[in-house]
C-alpha cells in the first residue's frame, strides 16, 4: 500500500543464532494512525520493536528473513541511529531516562540527531512543556527521583525531541497506576493528533490499548495470530477472554469460578 | 604570613595541574567507565609532540602547543577507534588490561625516538623573573599554565553541562540503551571522550612539561599520580577533579612546608594527601562529587 509509513514483511529474527524469536511476522502501519502490537509476556512484541529500531545488535539478534521498511526505503539492516535519522524513534519498555541527567537535559538529548537549528530544536522544547505540564515544575530535577509516571512523560518528549515521523511506544502503561494509564495514553493520542505522529504502541493492556487504536495486532509465540481494526477486535469474544478478563456474558469473571483448564484458543 | 600565602599559591598551582592532568581520566571514565591506564604516556605524548614541533619543525611554541592538542585529539582517538572499539561489551576489565599494554607499548617505543631517557626542557618564552606581590611570588610559567589550565577545565564543564553533544556522552554513561534508542552512537561517543581526554592530556603535558622539564619517565608516572586525585573526586566528576586536585595541591604543599624538618619528619608532602584520601574515603566512598546510584524502592 501507498500510504503505509512501516511495512515489515515476514521478517525472522534470531538470537545468538540459534534461538528463533520472531517467525514471519508482517505488520503495516499507515500514515497518522496509532497501531497497537498487543499480546503476552514472552510473545515477541519488544523484539518485533527492536527489529523496526534497528536494536537489535546489542542483544546479539539479527533479521535472518523478510525485510522493514520505512518511509519507502529499506531500514531491514540499519542501525539505531540511521534508524532514528530516518524518522522513527521508540520509547524503550521500562523508559530508561537518564537517571543523572536533569529533567530538561534528558529532554534536551533527544534532539542528538536533528540539524535543523538550535531555534527549531528550543521551540520543540518549549512545546514538550506544553504537553507534559507536570515536567515544567521539575525541569532541574534529576530525572532518576522523578515518580513513574512522570519518568514516561519524559521518556516519551525525549523521544519526541527527535521530531519523528513515527513514534513507537513498548508498554507505556508498565508499572504505572490506572489512572496515569490513562493520562499517559491521552497525551498519546493527543500527540497522534495534535504533532500527526504516526503511532505503534506495544501493550499488555489490551483494553486501553484497543480504546486509543485505530487498528491493533495480537501476538502470540513470535507470530501475529489475530488482526483488525480496533472496535472489531474490542468486541472479538476470543480477545474478550483472553486479554480482557470479560467472559460472554459481558461481566468480570470472579476467580471463584474460574475453572483449572483454560478454552483452548481457536486460532491456535 | 607570607609564608602562608606562598604555600596557598604554589598548592593552587600544583592543584590546578593534578586537576587537568586528571580530567583526561575523568573524561574517559564518565563514559564508559574504564580506568585508562594509558593516561600518562598521552601526556608525555602530548609534551613530546610540542617540543618537536618547536625545537626541530620550528613552529613558535604557541601554535606547536595548539598543534599538540589537535594531533593528540587525533591520536587517542584512533586508539580508541583501533585497539577498544572492538571490545564495546566486553568485560571492563579486559578493556582495562589492553588500556594497560597499551601503555607498555609506548613505553617501549618511545626509545625508538629521541625522547627516550633524557631530560629536554622548552626554549623559555616567558620572562625569568617572578611575579611578586607582597612578598608572595610565583613564577610566569606557573601564572600562565595555572590560567591556561582554568581556561581548560571551564570549557570542559561548559562542553558537559551545555552542549547537546556533552550532554549524550553522559547520557551514555547513564543508560547504554536508552541513548541507542534516541539515536546517540554510542561508538562516537566513545571515539570523542577518548579524543577529548587525549586533548586534555596534551595541554597537561606541555605545562608540566614547561614547570618541571621533559623527561618521559616523569611525565607519564603523572598518569599514574592524579589516581588518588581522581578518586577523591569521585572517578566521573569534573568539578570533582578540580576540587580533589586543588585539595591535593594544598595537602601537598601545607605538608611540606610546615611539617617537615619539625619533629623529625620528611617527605610528608608525598604521603599526607594519600592519609588524608582514606579518611575522606572512610566518610565519603562514592568521592566528594562522585555519583551516588539512584534507587526507587
Amino acid at each position: 500500500m501507498e500510504n503505509n509509513l512501516l511495512e515489515v514483511n515476514n521478517i525472522e529474527v534470531v538470537y545468538n543464532d540459534i534461538i528463533q524469536v520472531l517467525r514471519g511476522v508482517s505488520l503495516n502501519v499507515p500514515k497518522g494512525s496509532i497501531v497497537s502490537l498487543l499480546g503476552t509476556n514472552g510473545a515477541g512484541k519488544t523484539t518485533t520493536l527492536r527489529a523496526i529500531s534497528g536494536l537489535l545488535k546489542p542483544e546479539n539478534g539479527a533479521i535472518k528473513e523478510g525485510y522493514i521498511k520505512f518511509d519507502g526505503k529499506d531500514t531491514t539492516q540499519l542501525l539505531g541511529t540511521d534508524i532514528v535519522k530516518l524518522g522513527s524513534v521508540m520509547v524503550p519498555e521500562g523508559r530508561r531516562v537518564f537517571k543523572h541527567l536533569t529533567v530538561n537535559e534528558n529532554i534536551i538529548v533527544g534532539s542528538i540527531t536533528r540539524k535543523d537549528g538550535s531555534k527549531k530544536i528550543k521551540e520543540d522544547n518549549e512545546l514538550m512543556y506544553k504537553h507534559f505540564p507536570r515536567l515544567s515544575k521539575v525541569t532541574n530535577r534529576m530525572a532518576g527521583y522523578s515518580s513513574g509516571g512522570e519518568q514516561q512523560m519524559i521518556a516519551i518528549a525525549r523521544a519526541l525531541m527527535a521530531s519523528p515521523k513515527m513514534l513507537m511506544l513498548d508498554e507505556p502503561s508498565l508499572g504505572l497506576a490506572p489512572l496515569l494509564v490513562k493520562e499517559i495514553f491521552e497525551n498519546i493520542q493527543r500527540i497522534n493528533r495534535e504533532l500527526d505522529t504516526t503511532i505503534l504502541v506495544v501493550e499488555q493492556n489490551a483494553k486501553v490499548a484497543l480504546s486509543i487504536s485505530d487498528y491493533a495486532y495480537i501476538m502470540e509465540s513470535g507470530k501475529i495470530v489475530l488482526e483488525g481494526p480496533s472496535d472489531e477486535l474490542q468486541n472479538n469474544p476470543d480477545v474478550k477472554e483472553f486479554y480482557m478478563g470479560i467472559t460472554k456474558g459481558g461481566g468480570r469473571k470472579s476467580f471463584k469460578d474460574v475453572k483449572s483448564y483454560k478454552r483452548r484458543k481457536r486460532w491456535m | 604570613m607570607s609564608y602562608f600565602f606562598q604555600i596557598v599559591v604554589s598548592g593552587m598551582v600544583v592543584g590546578s595541574i593534578y586537576a587537568l592532568a586528571a580530567l583526561g581520566l575523568v573524561l574517559v571514565y564518565k563514559s564508559s567507565r574504564v580506568a585508562n591506564f594509558a593516561h600518562g604516556q598521552i601526556i608525555a605524548a602530548g609534551a613530546f609532540i610540542t617540543f618537536y614541533l618547536t625545537t626541530t619543525v620550528g613552529i613558535p611554541i604557541f601554535f606547536s602547543f595548539l598543534a599538540s592538542m589537535v594531533i593528540t585529539f587525533f591520536l587517542a582517538m584512533s586508539v580508541e577507534r583501533i585497539f577498544l572499539r572492538r571490545l564495546i561489551g566486553e568485560p571492563i576489565i579486559s578493556v582495562i588490561m589492553v588500556t594497560i599494554g597499551l601503555a607498555s607499548i609506548i613505553d617501549g617505543l618511545i626509545y625508538l625516538t629521541p625522547f627516550g631517557t633524557e631530560n629536554f626542557s622548552f626554549p623559555p618564552f616567558l620572562p625569568q623573573d617572578p611575579l611578586s606581590l607582597g612578598g608572595v611570588s610565583i613564577s610566569w610559567t606557573q601564572l600562565v599554565g595555572m590560567i591556561i589550565t582554568f581556561i581548560m577545565i571551564g570549557g570542559f564543564s561548559w562542553f558537559f553541562k551545555k552542549s547537546t553533544v556533552g550532554i549524550s556522552m553522559r547520557a551514555v554513561s547513564d543508560d547504554q540503551f536508552g541513548s541507542m534508542s534516541v539515536g546517540i552512537s554510542v561508538p562516537r561517543v566513545f571515539g570523542l571522550a577518548w579524543a577529548t581526554a587525549g586533548l586534555s592530556a596534551a595541554a597537561a603535558g606541555c605545562i608540566i612539561g614547561n614547570i618541571t622539564g621533559l623527561n618521559f619517565d616523569t611525565l607519564h608516572a603523572f598518569g599514574i599520580v592524579v589516581f588518588p586525585v581522581v578518586i577523591l573526586g569521585g572517578l566521573d566528576s569534573i568539578l570533582g577533579a578540580v576540587v580533589a586536585g586543588i585539595i591535593m595541591g594544598l595537602i601537598q604543599q601545607f605538608a611540606s612546608g610546615y611539617l617537615d624538618g619539625n619533629w623529625g619528619l620528611n617527605g610528608t608532602g608525598d604521603v599526607m594527601p594519600y592519609v588524608i584520601l582514606l579518611i575522606i574515603l572512610l566518610f565519603k566512598p562514592h568521592g566528594l562529587f562522585g555519583i551516588h546510584e539512584i534507587e526507587r524502592v
